[in-house]
This record gives C-alpha cells, structure tokens and sequence, in this order.
C-alpha cells in the first residue's frame, strides 16, 4: 500500500501568476473627486458625532455604533457603483446609509424612534432599509448579512442586470460559520458579490489576535478559490482603486472577490464601550496620521484645489443638513400606537 | 385523471409554478441532480435547467440566507431543508431575517420565500430525523406555517405559499408521502391511489392560507388536528363509534379561527392532537384558543394527545406516536367526562 507521502501534490489550480489579482495603487483623483470624497465622508463624520451628541442627551435609546474613522471605506466603495448596484451590511450601517443618499433625516429619526424614521421605527440603528437606493439594511445578526448578500448576487446573476452585490462585514463577523457557506456557494455559483470585509482590529472588545488565527482575511477565501486583497481603508484612494477593480472582476464574470478593507474606528464599539481594551495613544496615533478626511483635505490644500473658506463652506453645508436632521429626528412625532399592528405579516 | 401522491402532487405544483413565473427558483441539498431525498424535485432540473433548479451545499443557513436575498429582490425561492430536523443552522435566518424584514423595513420588502421540510416521524430516524418542530415557527411572529394532510391540499397550499409576499414554512409529514396513513403500523400501508384526495388537479389552483376543513363532519366531540394526525383522527372516530368532528387545520399560521369555535360551540367538547411533544407544543395554543372563545360552551375539560415530552425514539418509534389507541381513548375520556 503506497504510504501518503508517495502521493502526488496535489495541483494547484489558481496558482499561475497573474490570475489572482493584487492590490492596486491608489487612484489619482480629480479635483471633483476629492470635493466629492471630501464632502461626503465629512457628511458621516458629523452626522455620527451629532447621533453620539443625541444618544448622549438621551434622544437615542438602545444601541448605535457609530462609524467615525471608517468613512473612507464606504464613500470609495460607493464612488466606483453604478446604478442598482446593491449594499447591504451589518449594524454599524448609518455610513453605509448616508453613502446611498439616503436621507439623513430618516437615518436620523429612525435613531430617535420616530415616525419619520427609515422604518417608521420599528427598526431602530441596526434595522434600516431603503428599496429605491438599493440598500438592504443593517442587520443585527453578526454574520447574517453575508449570506443574505450572496442571495442578492444570485438574483443579480440571474436577472442578468450587470449588478454587484456588496456585502459588507467586519472582522469579528469573518469568524461566523455562514460567512464559509456563502464563500463556497458564490464561488461554485460564480456570483457578482464583493465582500468588504472592514477590519477595525476589534470585534467589540476583542483584537483580532486574540479572536482570529488568519489574521490575514483577505486570505480567507483561499480554500474557495476566491481572491482577496488587502486595502489601506483609511485612504479613500486606495478604496477607490480596489473598488474599480472588484466591480470590474465581477461584472466580467469572473465570481466574487474579497477586499479585506484596514480601517479603525476611533469610538468604542457601542455606546455603552469605554473601550479600555486599546490605548489612548493608539487611537490618536490613528486620527493624526491617516484619519480619511484630513488626508482628503491634505491633497485639496497642497494642489490648491480648495481654500480654507471653500471648505468651510462644504463643512457648512454638511452641519445644515445634519442640524435639520436632528430637528426632524428631535421634533418628529412617535409613531402612532396603531403601527403595532402595521407591516405585519397576518 | 391519474391519482398522485403527495410527492407527486408537491413535484407538480413547483412544475406549474416554476413554468408559470420565471421567478421561480428551486434548490437546496440533493434537489437538482438527484431529485430530492424523498423525490419531491426529480425532473424539474432536466425540464427547467440548472439554472433553476440546483443543488445546494450542505448549509442550510446558507440555503434560506440566500434565498432571502433573492426573495428580497424580486426572486420567488422555493428551497427544501432536506429534514425539518435540519432546520435549525437556518432558524436565526428565519426568525431574525425572513420573519422581520417586512416590519423592519416598514413595508418597504417582503420576503415572498418557501421553505418545505418532511417534517414528523415514519422513517424510524429517531432523534435527528422524526421532529414535529412547527411550533418553533408559530412562535414566530412573521412567519406562515403550513402542515397539509394530502396530494390535493399539498400542492394547493404549496402554490399558494408561492404566491404568498411573505415567507412560508410548509412542514411535510414524510409518514403521508405515499398514503393516507391512519397510526396503523402494523397494517399494509394504503396508497393515495386508493383515496380520492389523491385525485390531484391538473395546473394551478390554490387552497388558500388560513382555511380549515371539516373532514368529518360530527355533532359530539371536536377533534383538531393537521398533517398526519388527521387520518389518526378519522381512525380514532371509526373505531370507537365517537360521532367526532374532525377539522384539518392545514394552516397554523393563519389559522382559521371561526370554523374552530363554530365546531366547539356546537359539539360542547374538543380533543387537540399533534404529533410534536406536548409541553409548549402547538396544542397548547389550540387548547387557550379554545378556552378562550367557547368557554361557557364546554361541558368538558379540552384534552390534548401529543407526542411523549421526550427525545423522538428510534427503536420504540410506535410508543412514543400517539395513534388511533390513544386518540380513541382520549375520545372517550372527553365523552364520560
């Protein structure tokens, strides 16, 4: 009986070079570009500060992960989409929200619980949805998204529209059993599905070191033939230039692909986070030497694109529209006892 | 016009439904290729291509997860979790995803999604492949559950559950796949070609949700029951001579209401049977139900005959399924009480 080591090894399918793609240097963007960026990621920044501010006083009750630090992630990806392209993310969504153009408003009321809210507030921060922008929620569930995602990419497929989908999920979530099942079965089904993985180095409380063996996870889809590339999350460039390459990848074809996005998040992972399990220094090491906006800002200034007035005036724009939301969200009645009963299934 | 099974009658109905809407997608472990475990989906995948109908990995969070993802754009998935017992890698899917994502996103989607599962015992598969887990989604507020008794209701319900916008669970009771059968294990086992319920039309028709049907009409006693219980039932009124009325339920959620507490209020008695354990089981809602609306019209306590509160047995398959002898016996309890 021939022992196991006379075996041949076995051949490795993808391992010519050049098949799998790497990771692409960051675009040079244009000065609407980085007016674009610039304004947008400043519009989650100060709309999160402002629902932290509104928690804080007791207007937001449950949960709210804010998504400050990260906003380079989502703006990139959303910047290379085309029309019905589709998102859909965990509960750290009100970025991935505001990214889809939907209303601050309703991102806001829905916090406060009002009837104005995205989901009449029924959903609250994790649960919001928008069918018009082609956003299928938040989702409470760590992981549950994945899958749901992939299902989006099926109809895609089959509908033949040239959609991708994005299922975004953060790196506690790539250590949930079904992120696996939906790997295997996009990559057998050859699906248009990108996952972002946003790796903020905590998963809640717990460092991806301590939680993780691959701490690695744009290799994760390694034993599904699907390639991953690690990205500089912080730098809406290089998101921009990953984001080009996997919507291409997909729309050829070609199945899903990985974007392992390295990004932080300069608050705790709730509210109720002090988040002692990281220092004070690596925090401010982050926000001084790659916060997104201020490299945007960076650029505008050293290229002269933009003077300190003009931005003023973008930051002046954005305060308008997050101050009317917390209005609306402040004064905007509850929802009627009746909508109990309402969007029920019986 | 042939007489069908109820896997016969299920295969046509995602024929019809699959050859009448495009959006219609059928897959989960072993369905296309081979045709399902029980042969539910043979044929559709050679008629309609892979396409269509296909086969799944084994990850059943996996099958209705994407599958929500369909039905939430604009798909109509009609999966198969190979066993009911299977279901629960999949139920955070559907109590946390299909259930709520109409409520949660205000209206704005609906989860039009079926999922069929042989549910109840008849195959001695002991713990892990014999369990009646259909209160585990009538507890579920968003969540349709469908137990039907025969071929005609099986595929009329199943097209129905197709058309439904909201998610559909549809428990098949694997013991009726092949015959009406009556608890009598010891007897040959009856075929559908030998019942006028297996007389099944031919295209599309539907058997509404939330309908209830009377299969013996009786002035005595009440009997509510669904899937496989309905023919122990009949038994049952048979053998003793009990002048029972025996209604079918078919769906749990919605349930017919009205043609229960007519019965009731009419007969004075009820008997509530079901093949799942009985502590927190379905017949407990029956029983409040009941309670509830014709109190002051029963003249005996509302009995219930279920499954013993224990791990489903492999070798003693027969002790723990409440047959004909011991619905009989609860018949004649509630008339003497």
């Amino acid at each position: 009986m021939a022992s196991a080591a006379k075996r041949a090894p076995a051949k490795k399918a993808d391992a010519k070079p050049g098949t799998n793609p790497t990771t692409p240097k960051p675009v040079e963007f244009n000065k609407q570009q980085e007016l674009d960026a610039y304004r947008a990621m400043l519009l989650i920044r100060r709309f999160e500060e402002k629902a932290g501010q509104l928690y804080g006083m007791g207007f937001i009750g449950g949960f709210c992960h804010l998504y400050i630090g990260q906003e380079a992630v989502v703006t990139g990806l959303k910047m290379s989409l085309i029309e019905g392209d589709q998102m859909i993310t965990g509960y750290r969504d009100h970025g991935h929200m505001l990214a889809m153009d939907m209303s601050a408003r309703g991102v806001m009321a829905e916090l406060t619980g009002r009837k104005g809210g995205l989901s009449k507030g029924k959903g609250g921060s994790m649960h919001m949805f928008s069918k018009e922008k082609h956003f299928y929620g938040g989702h409470g569930i760590v992981g549950a998204q994945v899958s749901l995602g992939t299902g989006l990419a099926f109809a895609n497929k089959y509908r033949k529209n040239n959609n991708v989908a994005l299922a975004f999920f953060g790196d506690g979530a790539a250590n949930q059993g079904q992120v696996y099942e939906s790997f295997n079965m996009a990559a057998l089904w050859k699906l248009p599905v990108i996952y972002v993985i946003e790796n903020n180095r905590y998963a809640m409380g717990t460092a991806v070191s301590r939680s993780s063996a691959e701490t690695d996870f744009s290799h994760r889809g390694i034993s599904f033939k699907i390639p991953g590339i690690q990205v500089d999350g912080m730098d809406v460039r290089a998101v921009k230039a990953a984001a080009d390459l996997a919507t291409e990848w997909c729309r050829s074809g070609k199945g899903p692909i990985i974007l392992e996005m390295l990004t932080y998040r300069y608050r705790g992972h709730s509210m109720s986070d002090p988040a002692k399990y990281r220092t004070k220094e690596e925090v401010q090491k982050m926000r001084s030497e790659h916060d997104p906006i201020e490299q945007v800002k960076a650029r505008l200034f050293e290229k002269k694109w933009a003077s300190e007035e003009e931005l003023k005036e973008i930051d002046k724009e954005v305060r308008d529209i997050v101050a009317d939301a917390v209005d609306f969200a402040q004064t905007d009645p509850e929802p009627d006892a009746s909508e109990l009963w309402t969007d029920i299934t019986l | 016009m042939p007489r069908k099974t109820m896997i016969e009658a299920i295969r046509d109905g995602l024929d019809v439904m699959m050859e009448r809407d495009k959006r219609v997608v059928v897959y989960g472990e072993d369905v296309g290729y081979f045709g399902g475990v029980f042969r539910c989906t043979a044929g559709l995948q050679a008629k309609y291509g892979k396409e269509r109908c296909f086969d799944a990995p084994i990850n059943e969070s996996g099958i209705v997860g994407t599958a929500i993802g369909m039905a939430a754009y604009g798909l109509r998935p009609c999966v198969e979790i190979q066993f009911a017992d299977y279901m629960y890698p999949a139920y955070d899917q559907l109590t946390q995803e299909a259930s709520r994502l109409r409520y949660r996103s205000a209206g704005d989607f609906t989860c039009p999604l079926v999922v069929r599962m042989p549910t109840g015992g008849g195959i001695f598969g002991g713990q892990t492949h014999s369990q009646s887990p259909e209160a585990l989604f009538t507890h579920v507020a968003g969540l349709k559950v469908v137990v039907p008794s025969n071929p005609v209701d099986a595929k009329g319900l199943l097209i129905a559950a197709i058309e439904d916008p909201d998610p559909v669970i549809i428990l098949e009771p694997k013991r009726l796949y092949n015959g009406p059968f009556d608890g009598h294990h010891d007897r040959p086992v009856t075929s559908w070609s030998k019942h006028e319920l297996g007389e099944v039309p031919d295209g599309h028709y539907v058997v509404p949700l939330g309908k209830a049907l009377i299969r013996r009409p009786g002035a005595a006693v009440t009997v509510l029951a669904y899937g496989t219980m309905v023919h122990v039932a009949l038994a049952a009124a048979e053998e003793t001579g009990i002048d029972a009325e025996v209604i079918d339920l078919r769906t749990l959620v919605p349930l017919d209401l009205d043609t229960i507490v007519e019965s009731v209020k009419k007969t004075g008695r009820c008997v509530v049977i079901h093949e799942a354990t009985m502590t927190s089981g379905y017949g407990a809602e029956l029983v409040t139900l009941v309670q509830e609306n014709c109190f002051y019209h029963l003249e005996a306590p509302v009995a219930r005959v279920a499954g013993w509160d224990t791990p489903y047995p492999h070798a003693q398959e027969w002790d723990y399924f409440p047959g004909p002898a011991r619905v009989g016996r609860a018949l004649i309890e509630t008339m003497e009480a």
